[in-house]
């Protein structure tokens, strides 16, 4: 595989103590990338500089074999999604979307417009103004604003954040199909682990202004590169001392377990059960061992009951050294 | 696919040579700031150079003549300060606890003196309450006075005007800091015990306390700036802008520069303290919720009485206009010693239009009003582009360098009175002296409106800077992500998105310039002579009509300006 967006060693220095990067990363054409991490992990400054609204202290940007790294953002050709989605108040949905296509004549841009429109199922709304939308159809009118131009990437900034829960979850999947109709290379940044997962083809995990690992989802979840990542990405009970020994790990590690990985059996680390979650399928039960240790264990909703003692063993485990966060 | 982790690049980026994007950067604010400093900070270094020089600081000093002057604008503003106070926020208290019929209506008519140009206003209080004015003659016919009841004139006069035009603020503010207060800290305090009393100085007032100190801010400063009630009513009262302007024209210039610089200084003080008393703006950052509902007022009689004497109320507010309007349509010389006018016609107002020479004030105010409306906006424009756009995703970032000075060059203007301002541009630019950036304007058409220039600044920057704070940072950057370049997002989304901030602030300054008295007076020629200095020649040679007219004119005119500015 060729990359066709590249970050090379690419850094932004705020102040002295808020560094972001250095990042590299590669991304194949009509690949998507989601970039997750938690809030101030330097995840929206590296879409800002893919876009190039920040430019970078020191690394390469390039895209489509083009170095963009000096290039201001009018000419990047890169479509962007913005988290409150920046449609421009004065202009009706119709002029939203004909706003990058300034270049093109009357009849051509129409024929556009019309098209964008029609991909996020919003025909015949082009004299709608903002305000008369719902968030969800902001939400469609700013993807067909970015997509109109035909830009070689396209940058979403929490593109669902906005949304009513309950509507997250269906436009998560109409906006991962329109996506991959058009085949545009994404890059989109969230602190939803689950919208990374259902949205992206590879998520990049970043803390503290470092990508902490590229991967698809199974990798993160399966096969976290850092202790950092294996408890950002899903739910984990992380265990040091003589628990972490009972369960499996040695001197100087750190246990990173699943709460799936744990089960109940008749022999093991005994414990006692504080509380039951109750979820449909399954109930989570956190144990509390002798050692004043919590366990989170995931089992059948009829396996044991608050006050219950029980002996807990682990499937799997990740180990991970000490002081290695 | 392959992704890789690096680590750490070896050179760190050398922060010692600025590289060619940052001067990029820096140049042109750089350059805003020193066009500023030239306009508005240079003159008053100038006249302060002046008033150093010599001894005229010593005949300042020894003269009891400029100690009361002085001290006659300090408590003359305080005066205002309080009157304004007791008019306007027992007013605002009223409109916006109480309802009653023809609340609405009544409640914009209260904030009228505003439309008044602050000359025009005085002129009417003239026609009004003056010696040979409409309440005297009538008083003296009812009591058969063989001379008028009493003389517009002294510190009483004074007041009365300031209060009549300044309570408005009073009233704006309290209103504006009343609507942003929540109905549930009323309904919190009575439920913890508290009486309307206690409610009313325990939490009203407290949280009222920004827009109050705002308010008399806004007075203390209109108060101590103001020229035309003193000018046309001090008689031997004097403040201390008349007194600049009285030892202007004796010809004692370095006097009329230690002058200038003790009212500038004055100033400063009573912003510096008054500025302490404002406090956080504790509304805001609670947050807006549901203002308590209005209470309305059940007994008839008493609804009655309230609505009765809010007309009155108004009626008296509205009598100056009318006076002037009526006053506009009295021939010259048809009205003599009745108590009503003989004769109305159209004379003045065909006179004024008809005769090319009447009518140059008329152009002069409007063109001076329009160029120096339009160079105030451009430079405030140039301030909000460069430093008064939000950093992105609420980093303060961009507004970095030179913010703080472009933001107080443009705010200076209206720290200091219209006078100071006045004879420091006079004072700098009657010398040739190209090397220290000063050339000979006046007696020149250009000296004017440069002086409604810089008297502008302060209220084109304040909205303009204000619009771009709103202006959410994504909008500019969505245009250039969508190829426009920076001209092309600032035709086609900033300026669009700043009209309404535009219009405010042009429309108040336009009307500013046209109304102007305070500089006019001072740097006018025969060939810029504006509306104001007209209507004053108008009343020397007792043609009370033209003047009245030429009054009219400029009200209608603010009015329909300011309305067109307020338009969303």
């Amino acid at each position: 595989m060729t990359a066709f967006v590249s970050l090379d060693g690419v850094r932004k220095r705020w102040s002295p103590a808020t560094v972001v990067g250095p990042v590299s990363l590669e991304i194949a054409r009509g690949e998507i990338v989601a970039l997750l991490g938690p809030s101030g992990s330097g995840k929206t400054t590296v879409l800002r500089l893919l876009a190039g609204f920040e430019t970078p202290d020191a690394g390469r940007i390039a895209i489509a074999d083009e170095d963009v790294t000096a290039l201001p953002p009018a000419r990047r050709r890169c479509g962007m999604v913005f988290q409150h989605y920046a449609l421009f108040p004065h202009l009706d949905v119709g002029e939203n979307v004909a706003f990058g296509l300034a270049q093109i004549d009357r009849h051509g841009r129409d024929r556009k417009v019309a098209g964008a429109l029609e991909l996020v199922d919003l025909t015949g709304f082009e004299r709608r103004k903002p305000h008369e939308l719902s968030g969800g159809q902001q939400q469609r009118v700013a993807l067909a604003r970015a997509l109109a131009p035909e830009p070689r990437v396209l940058l979403l900034d929490e593109p669902l954040s906005n949304l009513d829960p309950s509507l997250r979850e269906r436009t998560r999947r109409e906006l991962r199909a329109v996506i991959k109709r058009v085949g545009i290379t994404t890059v989109f940044v969230t602190h939803e682990q689950e919208e990374a997962f259902d949205l992206g083809d590879r998520v990049g995990v970043l803390s503290r202004g470092r990508l902490e690992q590229v991967g698809t989802p199974d990798d993160l979840y399966e096969r976290p590169a850092s202790l950092f990542v294996a408890t950002f990405v899903g739910r984990a009970n992380v265990l040091q001392g003589p628990t972490a020994r009972a369960l499996g790990g040695s001197e100087g590690q750190v246990l990173v377990i699943r709460p799936e990985q744990l089960r109940f059996t008749d022999g093991g680390l005994p414990g006692l059960v504080r509380e039951r979650r109750y979820t449909g399928a399954a109930a989570y039960y956190q144990v509390e061992t002798e050692g004043g240790d919590r366990l989170e264990v995931v089992a059948d909703p009829g396996a044991a009951r608050v006050g219950d003692r029980v002996y807990v063993e682990a499937l799997r485990v990740l180990a991970f050294r000490e002081g290695h966060a | 696919m392959n992704s890789r982790l690096r680590p750490a690049d070896r050179a760190a980026p050398d922060y010692w040579l600025m590289p060619h994007r940052d001067v990029r950067r820096i140049l042109p604010r750089l350059s805003l700031t020193l066009l500023l400093a030239w306009l508005v900070l240079y003159p008053i270094l100038v006249a302060v150079a002046d008033a150093a020089h010599g001894d005229a600081l010593g005949t300042f000093v020894s003269r009891t003549g400029e100690w009361a002057a002085l001290w006659a604008s300090v408590w003359v503003s305080l005066a205002s300060v309080v009157l304004a106070a007791a008019i306007g926020v027992p007013l605002a208290l009223l409109f916006e606890w109480l309802d009653f019929p023809g609340r609405k209506t009544l409640g914009s008519l209260v904030a009228l003196p505003a439309v008044l140009p602050p000359f025009v206003g005085v002129i009417a209080f003239l026609f009004l309450y003056g010696e040979s004015g409409f309440v005297a003659r009538a008083v003296q016919g009812v009591f058969g006075l063989n001379r008028a009841p009493w003389r517009l004139q002294g510190a009483g006069a004074i007041l009365l005007v300031h209060a009549y035009s300044m309570y408005v603020y009073f009233y704006l503010f309290t209103r504006a800091g009343l609507a942003k207060l929540d109905a549930s800290l009323f309904e919190a305090a009575q439920a913890l015990g508290a009486g309307r009393w206690q409610v009313l100085s325990r939490v009203t007032l407290p949280l009222l306390r920004p827009a109050l100190a705002g308010a008399a801010l806004l007075v203390f400063m209109t108060a101590l700036g103001s020229f035309s009630a003193p000018y046309v009513f001090g008689g031997g009262f004097r403040v201390m802008t008349t007194q600049i302007v009285a030892t202007k024209l004796n010809g004692e210039l370095p006097l009329a520069m230690v002058e200038t610089v003790a009212l500038a200084l004055v100033a400063i003080v009573g912003l510096a303290v008054l500025r302490r008393t404002e406090g956080d703006d504790l509304l805001t950052a609670l947050g807006k919720g549901t203002a308590p509902r209005r209470r309305a007022i059940r007994r008839p009689a008493v609804r009655g009485l309230a609505t009765a004497a809010g007309w009155l109320f108004a009626t008296l507010l509205l009598l100056p206009h009318l006076t002037l309007a009526l006053v506009s349509l009295v021939p010259y010389g048809s009205w003599t010693t009745e108590a009503v006018p003989p004769v109305l016609s159209l004379v003045n107002y065909q006179r004024l239009f008809g005769e090319p020479e009447r009518l140059r004030p008329l152009v002069n105010s409007l063109w001076m009003a329009a160029v120096s409306t339009l160079a105030a906006l451009l430079l405030a424009l140039a301030a909000g582009a460069l430093v008064g756009r939000r950093g992105p995703g609420g980093r303060g970032g961009r507004g970095g360098q030179f913010r703080g000075p472009i933001e107080a060059l443009v705010a200076l203007p209206w720290a200091l009175p219209g006078t100071v301002f006045a004879i420091a541009l006079a004072a700098t630019f009657s010398v040739s002296s190209p090397l220290t950036l000063r050339w000979i304007l006046v007696g020149t058409v250009l000296l004017l409106p440069l002086a409604y220039v810089v008297r502008n600044l302060p209220v084109t920057g304040r909205a303009v800077l204000a619009g771009y704070r709103q202006l959410d940072p994504a909008f500019a950057e969505a245009a250039a992500s969508l190829g426009a370049g920076r001209w092309a997002t600032l035709r086609r989304v900033t300026l669009p998105l700043l009209r309404p901030a535009l219009a405010a602030g042009a429309s108040l300054a336009f009307v500013t310039a046209l109304g102007d008295f305070v500089t006019s007076i001072v740097l006018y020629t025969y060939d810029n002579r504006p509306i104001s200095i007209e209507i004053m020649s108008s009343l020397r040679v007792s043609e009370l009509g033209v003047a009245a007219a030429f009054g009219v004119i400029l009200m209608v005119v603010s009015a329909v300006v300011l309305g067109l500015g307020a338009r969303r």
